[in-house]
């Protein structure tokens, strides 16, 4: 889970450092004759990406648990390495929370509904504790 | 046939749409409800759990019941990594279980005597079964802001809802992971479940959860969830909409 968490980081980091140079993110297979000086001319056919030589930091992108921002490192047009530069702090948090990351859950302000209905849920009352709390102050009150 | 009465400090109702209903049928539930009440009610100093609160009752001597409830909370216990636990220090309270359990096994016993549609309502915590007069049930969430108020209608048949809140009497859901917490930001969580039992559990651990509570029903194939936070925005499940009436 954190190896697909990563991944989807290091490609949001590129496209926003792509987007942000106004270069198009090249995340298909291309034709090498295309598209000028981003593209090193003796890379095979097909290559998935191709990139410049150089350090490149990304965005701090908003993880939902944390912040992470990563440095990738372009060597002969490919990632050579990459550093995380900023990690969510509590790991241990982060595995608890990762279990239960998932898309982006819809919402929606609370409209009051004016259909009869036959039932109603909402939370308890909890009036037993009162009457329990209740009876034990009267308790005391007796004379 | 339909009543409403005040048992195990709730109110409660049992429509029953079936033509064949007698007082026998309501009598039947309310004895057992008694029962529930005689052996889980903390506020009672006798019942078979203030017995084992207080050291008085051995592991071997716990009914079935008893046993059955602690097993159903150890479950519970780990399918939400701690968040649902009954032992809150050293006292233990199954009431988060042992009401949707309840209920669900009261609807066992009238489907058990013939009866195809009909509703429990335990304090806000509903099964449905059946039809009401070949329409869905229409089940309204209540307004946390205001009792008077429903902010969404459902429209369920042959399943559970539950709803885990804050009351105007103050935070009543304990975090076991944060005991000193009390529950901010999530004021209302709503779960339906293929029943009351399954949705009763399920919302009592996931509202202990905070925010990350709606994701946690998320994850669970059958049960949708809405929850409403302090400023009245509401998150709700995946495949909630087929549940809005």
């Amino acid at each position: 889970m954190k190896k697909i968490l990563l991944s989807t980081f290091i490609i949001i980091s590129f496209v926003l450092y792509s987007i942000i140079h106004n270069k198009p993110a090249n995340i298909l297979p291309s034709n090498p004759s295309v598209g000028g000086s981003m593209m090193n001319n003796n890379m095979p056919q097909g290559s998935m990406m191709t990139y410049k030589d150089g350090v490149y930091t990304g965005d701090s992108a908003d993880a939902y648990y944390g912040i992470v921002q990563v440095k990738a490192i372009i060597t002969g047009g490919k990632i050579s390495d990459i550093v995380f530069l900023q990690v969510p702090s509590d790991l241990g948090h982060t595995n608890e929370v990762t279990q239960y990351a998932t898309p982006i859950l819809k919402q929606e302000a609370i409209q009051v509904q004016s259909t009869h209905v036959d039932i109603v849920s909402g939370a308890t009352d909890t009036s037993q504790a009162f009457i329990q709390s209740l009876s034990s102050a009267l308790k005391q009150a007796q004379i | 046939m339909k009543k409403t009465w005040l048992q195990m400090g709730m109110p409660i109702t049992l429509e029953i749409v079936d033509k064949n209903s007698s007082e026998n049928d309501f009598l039947l539930v309310k004895s057992y409800f008694s029962y529930i009440d005689k052996t889980f009610s903390t506020y009672k100093k006798n019942s078979e759990i203030s017995k084992i609160n207080s050291g008085k009752l051995n592991k071997e001597n716990y009914s079935s019941d008893m046993k059955k409830i602690f097993k159903i909370a150890e479950e519970t216990k780990k399918i939400t990594d701690g968040y649902f636990d009954i032992r809150k220090n050293s006292f233990l309270d199954p009431s988060g279980i042992v009401k949707g359990w309840a209920i669900y096994n009261a609807s066992k016993i009238l489907k058990k005597r013939g009866f195809k549609n009909f509703y429990i309502d335990i304090g806000g915590d509903i099964e449905v079964v059946g039809k009401n007069n070949s329409k869905k049930w229409k089940i309204g969430i209540r307004n946390p802001f205001n009792r008077g108020e429903n902010i969404k209608i459902l429209s369920l048949s042959n399943n559970g809802v539950a709803t885990s809140g804050t009351s105007i009497r103050g935070q009543h859901i304990y975090n076991p992971h944060q005991p000193e917490s009390t529950i901010k930001d999530v004021i209302s969580l709503t779960v339906i479940g293929p029943n009351i039992y399954e949705a009763d559990r399920f919302a009592t651990a996931a509202f202990a959860m905070g925010k990350s509570g709606i994701n946690f029903i998320e994850k669970f194939e059958g049960f949708e969830g809405y929850m409403i936070d302090s400023n009245g925005i509401a998150t709700f499940t995946s495949n909630f909409g087929k549940f809005v009436d």
